[in-house]
């Protein structure tokens, strides 16, 4: 366990509210919670040491992606640290990412918050202000997503990591479905316990039973899969970044549409919190390649190699070397 | 949610064990044909276990004194692992290296210990699970097998069924009903050591419908036993049936139970030189499935190496295990059949139409899938 993850999670605990992430979803302004955020220093956990940062190994981040999740922070935390991590000289201010070419609009989560946008675009890493990007809603009620699009970047970017932004993105989403889902299951057992219908608590029936315990199995492979992307470093290896949002993305839907099963029409209501946990687990989802786009590049990968399945999975997703 | 279940990795003194193990596997495997190697740890060869054993690959997670490796949970995981993916022939060893030589260790007195163990290690022992009855399937709890206490010690009367491997077998473990009635459910229930070879005990094979007879019906008709026939204490059956079922559903063999047939089916795409997007969608999401699981049972393995009994976890990963082991063959016969013009290799078809054919047990030996989501579900608090 990170010993980093109490403090955070104590930080997030005081300042994300259900209420606070109803009032950004609403007025698309994150200064207040991102301010305290910044502060706190958390932002620099993948800066190396040598330039002034935590220097952590991903695998000490990623439960903090997680507790993320859980609480559907509404600002680009997780790709800030990213950003920083990746960037020697990243401005201070909230970093959205996106893979885009010139002239392609992409669909970029936290668009709407984000001071700035590291692009990868595909010849190289681009921090560019997002004042110079043409910026519009989605139209989705409550997303802080936006649809960007970027005419020219200027030459010479920075090196983008092997794997390109994407890997170290696809591991970020992963992580905040892991942790989404995990709260989304808890939210879900409790409800089952407590509604009654029939005389007896809905949990007490089988059917329902079985369901929850397939929501469990999910929910549990995501985070493994999440904990997998981030085992192998930062910038995570490609092999490992496919499993891991292969897996979550394909958990996100699942375990949100159980959640919403189980909950009844309640569940569906803009007042009951559970629309704000299931809204991000589509949206990140679909966010930086969903299951079927990553289930190809490592498809390919597979494929590419003559070796037995357990030895590549060993060797190229878990990094074993013997 | 089930933080114990976390990421582990494999730490390098067991994993060291790799060359060696594999040498041995690739070997006896090398002129199995592939329809052979995907019956998994169904494949029996008592000569293939006693190198095993001799080439200290078995009983590792037992100490040195009873002739076991004195290693762990981690080591057995990379020796059983390396076996699967070849489809090494395991049954012989199998279920006595996994489950009966720690549940001896565990709850055995010292005789028993000094008596069964060693011969395990060496892989001479053949036990088998004697779970299952006519009536007793799911509903373990209602088993009908007695044993009446006498002056030399137990007296077996009853029926077993669907007991794997008991017809080349030379011990039972069995779960039976000491005192009180099918009423008093988990209580009065105890384990006993049955000689296969006993008067009174007759075994008849039951064929499947793969052609292989791996499992049996186990008569038991006046069979006298010895006072330390009995394992621990006489109505603790339940709780040691509970802790050897940890044992049963945590291993790598929930996860590879169609791994052959997967490697023979890429190998046929490699060589058909198939790169269309449904083709490497559907290797790419198995890779990663099964990139997860290995974490998920690694994860179960470090709670086994602390000592621990992990019950809740081992059935959330053979649940999600057998399941992933059941789609490979419907969607590998799916993705063949979409491309009729491109020849299937003989040993590859067999290969599919003998996982097709089993794979329903998968999800039904070792507890239903519906039993184990029962007790997902009693971790989630809902029962």
């Amino acid at each position: 366990m990170s010993e980093f993850l109490a403090p955070f999670e104590h930080m997030l605990e005081q300042i994300v509210t259900p209420a606070a992430v109803r009032a950004i979803e609403s007025s698309g302004d994150g200064s207040a919670m991102w301010g305290a955020i910044a502060e706190s220093g958390f932002l620099d956990a993948l800066v190396p040491e040598e330039r002034g940062g935590a220097g952590l190994p991903l695998t000490e981040v990623q439960p903090l992606w997680m507790a993320l999740g859980r609480r559907a922070v509404p600002l680009p935390v997780g790709e800030t640290m990213i950003a920083r991590g990746l960037c020697g000289d990243a401005p201070a201010g909230p970093i959205a990412l996106a893979t885009a070419r010139a002239g392609q609009e992409v669909v970029v989560p936290s668009g709407r918050i984000a001071a700035y946008l590291l692009i990868d675009g595909g010849d190289g890493l681009h921090l560019v202000d997002t004042a110079s990007i043409a910026t519009t809603p989605t139209g989705v009620v409550g997303d802080l997503s936006a649809r960007m699009r970027w005419d020219s970047l200027p030459s010479g970017g920075r090196a983008p990591p092997v794997g390109g932004l994407r890997s170290s993105a696809a591991v970020l989403r992963a992580s905040l479905i892991a942790g989404a889902a995990e709260r989304l299951t808890e939210m879900t057992a409790a409800y089952a316990g407590e509604r009654l219908q029939f005389g007896k608590p809905i949990g007490r029936q089988q059917a329902l039973q079985q369901q929850m315990a397939v929501m469990a199995e999910e929910t549990v492979a995501a985070r493994l899969a999440s904990q997998l992307g981030a085992a192998s470093g930062f910038p995570p290896r490609p092999e490992a970044a496919a499993t891991a949002k292969s897996v979550a993305s394909r958990a996100a839907a699942r375990v949100a549409a159980t959640a919403h099963a189980v909950h009844g029409a309640i569940g569906i209501s803009a007042e009951y919190d559970l629309q704000l946990l299931t809204r991000r687990l589509h949206e990140w989802r679909l966010a930086d390649g969903g299951e079927a786009y990553w289930n190809r590049q490592l498809g390919a990968a597979r494929l590419a190699s003559e070796v037995r399945s357990v030895d590549y999975v060993r060797t190229a997703i878990f990094a074993e070397t013997r | 949610m089930f933080d114990t279940l976390t990421l582990a990795a494999l730490p390098a003194e067991d994993d060291a064990l790799r060359p060696a193990v594999r040498e041995l596997a690739e070997s006896a495997t090398a002129d199995m044909p592939t329809d052979v190697r995907a019956r998994s740890w169904m494949g029996f060869d008592r000569a293939f276990s006693r190198r095993l054993g001799a080439a200290g690959f078995l009983g590792l997670t037992l100490p040195p004194q009873y002739g076991g490796g004195g290693r762990g949970a981690f080591a057995r995981f990379v020796v059983v692992e390396e076996l699967l993916a070849v489809g090494a022939p395991v049954a012989a060893h199998w279920i006595a290296d996994r489950q009966s030589a720690p549940l001896i260790l565990n709850f055995g007195n010292e005789a028993q210990r000094r008596a069964y163990i060693p011969p395990i290690c060496r892989g001479e022992l053949v036990f088998c699970i004697g779970m299952s009855e006519p009536g007793a399937g799911s509903d373990l709890a209602s088993v009908r097998t007695r044993a009446e206490a006498t002056a030399t010690g137990w007296r077996v009367n009853g029926q077993k069924i669907w007991t794997s491997n008991a017809v080349h077998g030379d011990y039972m473990i069995a779960l039976v009903r000491t005192s009180g009635t099918v009423d008093d459910r988990h209580a009065g229930l105890s384990q006993l050591i049955i000689d296969l070879k006993a008067p009174g005990v007759s075994v008849r094979p039951i064929s499947d419908l793969t052609g292989d007879a791996h499992f049996a019906e186990v008569f038991f008709d006046n069979v006298d036993l010895p006072h330390d026939a009995l394992i621990g204490e006489a109505g603790d059956g339940w709780k040691q049936v509970t802790a050897e079922l940890a044992f049963e559903r945590s291993g790598p063999e929930r996860i590879y139970s169609s791994v052959i047939l997967l490697d023979a089916w890429i190998t046929h795409l490699r060589t058909a030189v198939r790169d269309d997007v449904a083709t490497l969608d559907l290797v790419g999401e198995f890779t990663a499935r099964l990139a997860t699981l290995r974490a998920m049972s690694l994860a179960c393995t470090a709670r086994l190496a602390r000592g621990e009994s992990p019950v809740v976890e081992a059935s959330l990963v053979k649940d999600l295990g057998t399941g992933f082991e059941q789609e490979l063959p419907d969607a590998i016969g799916r993705d063949l059949a979409a491309h009729p013009d491109q020849p299937v290799d003989a040993e590859l078809y067999r290969a599919l139409l003998y996982v097709t054919h089993i794979a329903p047990s998968f999800s039904l030996r070792g507890g239903t899938r519906e039993i184990l989501r029962g007790i997902i579900a009693r971790g989630l608090g809902l029962r």
